[in-house]
C-alpha cells in the first residue's frame, strides 16, 4: 500500500490536479482495488483459418513465418492476456474442427457462450466450402445472441495475402456482403424461434461483461465490424486495435490527457502503444497532422515497431517478450522529428513533432514529465482529475500488480519458438 | 573509365588519365573498357562508335542469368523494387530481357534475362554479344538450390567458357538461391556441391581456376541483400579508401560496427575492417527500413503555410532550416540490452551511415555527432572526387586546352 500512496502523491503534482476531487478519488481508487476489468474474448472460425496464428503474433510476439510451427488447436486454448494495468483478456482460442464446433454448440453451449464480451470470428478467404463456413457462422452467432446478447462481434476475413492484389477489394466486398446477409439471417432465426430467450437476463455480477439491458435491447441487432486481415502486413494490427479499443478502461481519460499533452508540447501526432503487443491504445492528432494522407499509419506504426522489436531481439539474443529498445529518436532534417520512448510500465509513446532541436529536446523532457499523468495505465492509481469522468464512464479503476512487470506472464500454452 | 567519345582515336595514348583516378578496382573497369573499345574499333574500322550507344556508358551493368524459375525476377523485384518477398509468387515468367536502371549513389543497370533462352547456342536469335557483355560489371548466375542443379551448372560453365576469351574481366557471381527451405548447416554443403560441379565441368574443358564467388541466398531473409552488397562492392572505385574512413570513424567513436548503406536498396557499399557478421548487418538494414517507413508516413506530405509560419515565428524567429542541426536524417536508438545505442546518419539522398555503438555511449552522443559530421563531410568529398564521367567531362576540356 505504501507504494500506492507515494504514487498518489506524485499524481497530485501533475498539472491536471484539481484538489477538490482528490480525497474522493483516493477513496474510489481504494474501493476499486484489485478489481481488474475482465473481458471474455472468443476466437472462433473454421479449422486452419488462422486463429491461433494471429493470436500468437499479436500477443506472443511470434513472427508471421513462425506461425507455421503451430499445430491445430485442440478444444479450447484458454489464455489470460494482461493488457495495460487494468484489463485482462480471457482469450478463448476455440479449435475449429467440426467435432469441436458441434461440441461448443451442444454440450458446452452455455459454458462457451455466456458472458462473452467479444466474439472474433475468422473466415479463411481461400476456403473451398464457403456455404458450410457460413452455416457454422450462423449457428455460432445464434448461440452467442442467445447467451451474450450484448457481445460485440468482429469478423475477420483472413489470409487476404493469398488473393492477387488487384482482386482483393472485389473479393473482400463480395465476402462481406455475404457475411452481413448471413448475420441478419442468424438474428432473424433467433428472433423467430426462441423469442423467450431474448428476455432472459444476463447472469449478474460479472464485472465488465455487460451493462444492464437497455429498454431497446429487445430490438435485436448485431453491430458487426468486418476487417480484411493478413498476418503478413499491418491489416492484422488494424483489426486488433479496433477490437482492443472498445475494451480499454478509462479510454476517455487517456484521450483527454493525451490531447492536453499534445497541445502542451505542440506535437503533430501522438500514439500510445501497449508495451508487448504494440497495439495502438489511443492516439491524438493535431489539426495539421490530420492532413496526413496515410490513413493506415497507426497500424503501420504498430507493425513497424513490432518488427523492429523482433530485429532487436534477434540481435541481442534476449527473449522476444522482454523490453527491447528505448529512446528511439529520429530527426528528419527540416521536415519533422519523431521519437518513440518507453512511457509508463505498460506503454510506449510515439510523438511526432515539427522539426527543430530545441523543440525536440523540450518535447522529450515534457513527455517524460507527463508520465505521472498516465500512471493509472499501470493499474492502481487513478489520477484525481480524471476520476469523475472515469467513474461516469462506468469503468473500474483497478489494482494490478503495481510496478510489477506483469505482462503476459500468466499466459498459458505458449513457448517461444526456437 | 573516361568516356570521352570525341577523342577516342587519337589522344587516348598521348594523354594519360589523371593518376588519382586509378585504383586496382577502377583499373580493372578501365581495362574492360579499353578492351571493348579496341574491339569496337576493330570491327567498325576505326570509326567513331555510334553516338547513341555511349549514353549508357559508365553505368556498370549487372546481368542476372540462370535457369528458368530459378528466381531471377524475384531477386530483382525484391532487391530493386522493394516487392514484399511473399508477393513474388504472383510474378509472371520473364519473356524478354528486362532492363532496369537504378539511380543511386552510382548508376547501375540490371538486366534480367529470361531463363529459357540460351544466348550462346540459339540460332533463332543472334544476340549481339558485345552489346550485352561489353559493359558488364558482374554476371550473376542464379542456381535454384531446391532443384536439380546439374543443368544449371552445365549452362554456367558453358557461359564461362564462352566469355573467358573475350571478356575475361567480368566478375562471375553464383547465387545458390532459395536456401530458405534448407537447414542452416545444409546450406554450405549445397554451395560446396555447386562449386564442385562447376569446377568439374570447367576442369573437363581444361579450365583449372575457378574464378567466381559463391553466395547462399534467399529473398526471405537478408542474405540476398548481403550477396548483392558483395557484388556491388567489387564495382566501387577506391573501396579501400571508403573502408579506411569507416574504420577510422569506428575507432574515434568507439563504434562496434559501421556500415555505409545505399538507402534505396539496403545494399551496403562499405563497412569498417572488423569482421562482417550477418547479425549486425540485419539490425542495421532493418534500422534503415524503419527510418524509411517513418519518413514515408510522416515526412512525405507537405505541411501548410500556417504551420510553417507559426513555427518560424515567436519565440524562434528563424527559418526552420536554421532550427535543425542536420540537413538530412539523423537517428539514434538505444537497445535495452546492455544499453547499446545504434545510430544512423544520412550522408546524402542515397547513402547513410549506420553504426552499432558500445554500451553506455548514449551520453556521448554530442561528441559522436561531431565526429560523424566530419566523416560525412569526408564521404561527400569522396563521392565528389570519384564520381564517374560527369566530373571528368568537365575536367577534360581544360586539360586539352
Amino acid at each position: 500500500m505504501s507504494d500506492l500512496e507515494t504514487t498518489m502523491g506524485a499524481a497530485a503534482g501533475a498539472p491536471h490536479d484539481n484538489s477538490g476531487g482528490h480525497a474522493s478519488a483516493a477513496a474510489a481508487a481504494q474501493a476499486q482495488l484489485k478489481k481488474v476489468k475482465k473481458q471474455k474474448v472468443l476466437l472462433m472460425g473454421k479449422s486452419g483459418s488462422g486463429k491461433s496464428s494471429m493470436r500468437s503474433i499479436i500477443f506472443s510476439n511470434y513472427l508471421a513465418r513462425d506461425t507455421r510451427r503451430l499445430g491445430a488447436t485442440i478444444d479450447i486454448d484458454l489464455s489470460h492476456v494482461k493488457f495495460l494495468g487494468n484489463l485482462t483478456l480471457n482469450l478463448w482460442d476455440c479449435g475449429g474442427q467440426e467435432a469441436f464446433m458441434e461440441n461448443y454448440l451442444s454440450q458446452q453451449r452455455a459454458h462457451v457462450f455466456s458472458n462473452v464480451g467479444v466474439l472474433i470470428y475468422v473466415f479463411d478467404i481461400e476456403s473451398r466450402d464457403v456455404d458450410r463456413d457460413l452455416a457454422t457462422y450462423v449457428n455460432i452467432l445464434s448461440a452467442l445472441v442467445q447467451y451474450s446478447r450484448e457481445a460485440q462481434v468482429f469478423v475477420l476475413i483472413h489470409k487476404m495475402d493469398l488473393i492477387q492484389p488487384q482482386m482483393r477489394e472485389e473479393v473482400y466486398n463480395q465476402r462481406v456482403s455475404l457475411v452481413r446477409k448471413k448475420t441478419k439471417e442468424a438474428v432473424a432465426i433467433v428472433r423467430k424461434q426462441k423469442p423467450e430467450l431474448l428476455q432472459q437476463q444476463q447472469p449478474p455480477g460479472t464485472p465488465g461483461s455487460t451493462g444492464p439491458l437497455s429498454p431497446s435491447s429487445s430490438e435485436l441487432d448485431i453491430d458487426l465490424q468486418v476487417f480484411a486481415t493478413s498476418i503478413w502486413d499491418q491489416s492484422l494490427y488494424k483489426a486488433w486495435a479496433s477490437i482492443i479499443h472498445d475494451l480499454v478502461p478509462n479510454l476517455a481519460v487517456i484521450e483527454t490527457q493525451l490531447a492536453s499533452l499534445g497541445v502542451a508540447i505542440d506535437a503533430d501526432e501522438i500514439l500510445l502503444f501497449e508495451r508487448t503487443s504494440f497495439l495502438v491504445v489511443s492516439k491524438w492528432t493535431s489539426r495539421e497532422g490530420e492532413n496526413n494522407p496515410y490513413g493506415d499509419r497507426f497500424e503501420r506504426m504498430s507493425n513497424i515497431l513490432k518488427s523492429w522489436k523482433h530485429t532487436c531481439s534477434k540481435f541481442t539474443g534476449t527473449p522476444r517478450n522482454a523490453e527491447q529498445f528505448s529512446d528511439f529518436e529520429y530527426k528528419m532534417g527540416p521536415s519533422f522529428s519523431l521519437f518513440v520512448m518507453k512511457f509508463t510500465t505498460n506503454t510506449y509513446i510515439l510523438v511526432c513533432i515539427p522539426p527543430g532541436e530545441a523543440r525536440f529536446n523540450s518535447a522529450k523532457l515534457n513527455v517524460a514529465a507527463a508520465r505521472s499523468w498516465f500512471k493509472f495505465l499501470d493499474g492502481p492509481v487513478v489520477p484525481p482529475s480524471a476520476s469523475s469522468q472515469m467513474l461516469a464512464g462506468g469503468g473500474g479503476g483497478a489494482m494490478g500488480s503495481y510496478g510489477g512487470y506483469g505482462g503476459y506472464g500468466a499466459e498459458t500454452g505458449y513457448g517461444a519458438p526456437e | 573509365m573516361s568516356a570521352d567519345s570525341s577523342t577516342e582515336t587519337g589522344s587516348r595514348s598521348s594523354r594519360p588519365l589523371p593518376v588519382r583516378f586509378l585504383t586496382p578496382a577502377s583499373l580493372n573497369l578501365h581495362r574492360v573498357f579499353e578492351q571493348n573499345e579496341q574491339r569496337v574499333q576493330k570491327r567498325s574500322g576505326g570509326k567513331i562508335p555510334d553516338p547513341t550507344r555511349p549514353a549508357t556508358k559508365g553505368k556498370p551493368r549487372l546481368l542476372l542469368m540462370g535457369q528458368r524459375r530459378s528466381g531471377k525476377s524475384s531477386i530483382s523485384s525484391v532487391v530493386f523494387h522493394k516487392l514484399p518477398p511473399n508477393e513474388t509468387l504472383f510474378l509472371e515468367s520473364t519473356a524478354r530481357i528486362q532492363k532496369d536502371s537504378l539511380n543511386s549513389f552510382m548508376e547501375f543497370q540490371v538486366w534480367d534475362f529470361p531463363g529459357q533462352i540460351d544466348i550462346f547456342e540459339n540460332p533463332a536469335y543472334s544476340f549481339d554479344l558485345d552489346a550485352i557483355f561489353s559493359e558488364v560489371g558482374a554476371l550473376i548466375w542464379v542456381v535454384d538450390s531446391q532443384d536439380d542443379f546439374s543443368e544449371a551448372t552445365h549452362r554456367l560453365s558453358m557461359v564461362v567458357l564462352n566469355l573467358r576469351r573475350d571478356y575475361p574481366h567480368i566478375n562471375i557471381e553464383v547465387f545458390v538461391h532459395k536456401v530458405d527451405a534448407l537447414a542452416e548447416d545444409y546450406r554450405q554443403d549445397i554451395v560446396r556441391d555447386v562449386r564442385m560441379q562447376i569446377a568439374d565441368e570447367l576442369g573437363d574443358n581444361g579450365v583449372e581456376e575457378l574464378n567466381m564467388r559463391f553466395h547462399a541466398t534467399s529473398i526471405y531473409d537478408h542474405s540476398i541483400f548481403q550477396a548483392f552488397s558483395k557484388v556491388i562492392q567489387q564495382l566501387i572505385p577506391r573501396l579501400g579508401q571508403l573502408e579506411a574512413m569507416l574504420t577510422n570513424l569506428c575507432r574515434s567513436c568507439r563504434f562496434e560496427k559501421a556500415y555505409l548503406f545505399d538507402v534505396n536498396t539496403k545494399i551496403y557499399i562499405a563497412t569498417d575492417s572488423t569482421p562482417e557478421d550477418m547479425a549486425s548487418y540485419e539490425i542495421c538494414s532493418d534500422y534503415v527500413d524503419v527510418i524509411i517507413d517513418f519518413t514515408e508516413v510522416y515526412g512525405s506530405w507537405p505541411r501548410s503555410q500556417q504551420w510553417r509560419e507559426r513555427l518560424e515565428g515567436e519565440p524562434w524567429m528563424q527559418p526552420l532550416e536554421n532550427q535543425v542541426a542536420c540537413e538530412w536524417a539523423e537517428s539514434t536508438m538505444v537497445l535495452s540490452d546492455a544499453q547499446r545505442p545504434v545510430m544512423l546518419r544520412e550522408v546524402d539522398r542515397f547513402l547513410a551511415i549506420v553504426a552499432i555503438m558500445k554500451e553506455g555511449s548514449y551520453d556521448k552522443m554530442p561528441q559522436i555527432n561531431m565526429n560523424v559530421d566530419v566523416a560525412v563531410k569526408g564521404l561527400t568529398e569522396f563521392f565528389e572526387i570519384t564520381k564517374p564521367k560527369d566530373s571528368q567531362e568537365v575536367v577534360n576540356p581544360v586539360l586539352q586546352g
